[in-house]
């Protein structure tokens, strides 16, 4: 029964269609994350002279300071990115699924 | 130097003149700080046994009954992370070494967001209580949930260590306790939450400590920058005038004198979140996956918010902790800080709030111990009944109520076992320790995790193999590591050359298990990779996960 069940939401376009739209935006964004910081890590290997530049001219306060805290509500953002958009499209498209497959 | 030793004893809660040290010193007894943890070690009781009124079932025990919301799962969760260590180690490693310490914990973040977007709701569609759940799902339940457990537990016992030393040092020197006593009060309390309470006492616990925790810091983060006119450059010029390593702070610096092992290192945090059990677990303490979700963002978001006023407060400290020789030994600016290096947040507590207000840091500081330590003795123990006791052992036919006890008296030895420990490596630098645990979760429990999720090929012997080879060549490097073959065992040179094995371990573990599991053509092997479409279906859309149970 339960097979059965797994078998019709399979055949169901929608289903195709979430997975597709959820891993692509998930891998996507882990990789823009990964991407971000693993830049600012080559920047922290290749030029911290860059990342020393004051931020206001004549202060020392670096710009590699706010560069460290944006990177963390950047990542934090985009996890806000991908919870809003799961919870209302995917979830949608998921509830019409199941509801059609229990038919 | 005799006037300065005088006000110094005025002071109890500084270390006063004596050998410089690398161990706390013990202190008179702190009486503030004890009242204030008295009163939440009664109110955390108070809960336990409203808790165990509700216990009843083994979900109940494991995951409070799935009852839990998205956003006190993740306060849970935050709390889980931002454990003494974090408070005190990294806002210590920004007052020692400036901008390397903000690389550091930048570093120690961004594992967040790949939990959410990989890891969260899958884990809660396919598993029920411990992460072993998804592992074995369409593999070979007895071999892969004793790799799991050993994995689990690895990892469970190793920061175990790592809290009740930090946890019997922070006593000592706040409290004025004896070590062993400090560390036997850790044991006890924590196994009265977790036999009676179960996940119920341990997340309410963690969320009570999780607010205490965030107000705590940010007062303290804010009282400090009052000090400097809420303006970050102005405290930088003053940091900058008075650290030792003038501009070098507000740069990259030590970080750059060995990138190879800076990129395991990091490679280890970012990956080694999620294969943290104690923190898998929690996944499971909510109706569904919608609330997974939620929680990981709440969590990420107060992480976040934690990390930058821990920043804060080690950059602050540069200035109002530096250049006070009430924090030095023997007064000597240039010398060491009173009671270890890791006490920077503390002493800075005391400089902005007065007696007070250390107190009540110390006793958040206690709390955040007592609770990091339940949560890590719980999952240990889930592991121990649930996987081996109830699957490998009675082959999935456990009766419920005997599960439950085996958990309750796994928790008790993890508790005893926990105390010895500590008290065996009171003398040790267990520093090492945190890495060798980001380092094997990432390299044997995150591997096969993501794979049994992602990888349609995976199987058993693969799984098996791999994973024990990601455990065992982690366990191994890092025993040849400079920081234990050099610095604890006492050779002359390290065979292994960094001290964070990640970059080559973790890599190890997937190339291990992707060759086997393609190279495995036994039927059993065939059947696993058929199951995997179905365990995907469930994995997507949540349709026969364990549903909450309403209390």
């Amino acid at each position: 029964m339960s097979n059965n069940i797994n078998d019709r939401i399979r055949s169901n376009p929608k289903y195709r269609e979430l997975a597709g739209k959820r891993s692509r935006t998930a891998w996507g964004l882990t990789a823009l994350v990964l991407a971000v910081y693993y830049s600012f890590m080559l920047l922290v290997g290749s030029s911290p002279e860059f990342l020393a530049t004051p931020l206001f001219e004549g202060g020392v306060l670096s710009i590699g300071v706010p560069i460290g805290a944006f990177i963390i509500f950047f990542a934090w953002a985009c996890t806000g990115l991908y919870v809003r958009r799961a919870n209302s499209e995917f979830d949608r498209l998921n509830a019409e699924i199941v509801e059609e497959a229990r038919k | 130097m005799k006037k300065l030793l005088s006000t110094l004893a005025l002071f109890p809660l500084c270390a006063i003149a004596g050998p410089a040290v690398e161990a706390a010193e013990k202190q008179p007894l702190n009486l503030t700080a004890i009242a204030m943890f008295f009163i939440f070690v009664a109110g955390t009781l108070v809960i336990t046994w409203w808790a165990a009124r509700r216990t009843k079932s083994a979900s109940d025990f494991y995951t409070a009954g799935g009852g839990i919301t998205g956003f006190q799962n993740g306060l849970a969760i935050a709390g889980d992370y931002m454990s003494a260590a974090t408070l005190l180690g990294l806002s210590s490693m920004v007052f020692a070494k400036g901008y390397d310490g903000l690389v550091y914990t930048v570093g120690f973040f961004v594992g967040w967001p790949v939990v959410t977007f990989l890891i969260a709701e899958r884990l809660r569609n396919l598993g029920k209580y411990t992460f072993a759940d998804i592992a074995s799902y369409r593999l070979d339940q007895k071999k892969i949930r004793t790799f799991a457990a050993f994995g689990s537990l690895t990892v469970v016992c190793f920061y175990l260590i790592v809290q009740m030393v930090g946890a019997g040092q922070l006593i000592k020197l706040l409290f004025g306790l004896d070590y062993p006593v400090a560390v036997v009060i850790v044991g006890v309390v924590m196994m009265l939450y977790v036999t009676f309470g179960g996940m119920i006492a341990t997340t309410w616990v963690q969320i009570i400590k999780a607010v205490l925790l965030l107000a705590g810091g940010t007062t303290l983060a804010l009282m400090a920058m009052s000090e400097f006119g809420f303006s970050y450059e102005t405290l930088a010029q003053r940091a900058v005038e008075v650290h030792k390593g003038g501009l070098g702070i507000m740069a990259p610096g030590s970080m750059l004198a060995d990138p190879v092992n800076a990129a395991s290192m990091s490679l280890g945090l970012v990956f080694g979140i999620a294969g943290l059990p104690h923190i898998l677990m929690r996944f499971f303490t909510v109706p569904n996956a919608r609330e997974a979700r939620k929680s990981v963002f709440v969590a990420t978001g107060f992480i976040g918010f934690f990390f930058i006023v821990v920043c804060t407060l080690g950059f602050s400290a540069m200035v109002i902790v530096g250049t006070n020789p009430l924090y030095f030994v023997d007064g000597d600016l240039a010398g060491k800080i009173a009671g270890g290096g890791n006490m920077v947040a503390m002493h800075l507590a005391h400089a902005v709030g007065g007696n007070l207000f250390l107190g009540f840091l110390s006793a958040v500081a206690f709390a955040t111990i007592l609770a990091v330590v339940s949560g890590l003795a719980l999952a240990g123990a889930s592991s121990i009944s649930h996987d081996i006791y109830a699957n490998v052992i009675c082959g999935g036919k456990a009766d419920e109520k005997t599960e439950i006890k085996v958990s309750k008296i796994a928790a008790i030895v993890l508790g005893v076992l926990a105390i010895i420990l500590g008290i065996m490596f009171e003398k040790m630098n267990v520093a090492f320790l945190v890495g060798l645990t980001f380092g094997i979760a990432a390299s044997a429990n995150f591997p096969i995790l993501i794979l049994s999720m992602y990888w349609k090929g995976l199987t058993t012997s693969g799984a098996l193999l791999g994973g024990f080879t990601g455990l065992i060549s982690a366990v191994t490097m890092v025993v040849l590591s400079p920081s234990v073959w050099v610095t604890v065992l006492g050779h002359e040179t390290a065979i292994f050359p960094y001290d964070h094995p990640a970059l080559f371990s973790m890599p190890l573990a997937f190339m291990v298990t992707i060759v086997v599991s393609m190279l495995d053509s036994s039927a059993q092997a065939k059947k696993e990779r058929a199951a995997f479409d179905d365990q995907l279906v469930r994995a997507q859309t949540g349709i026969g996960a364990a549903a909450a149970n309403n209390h």
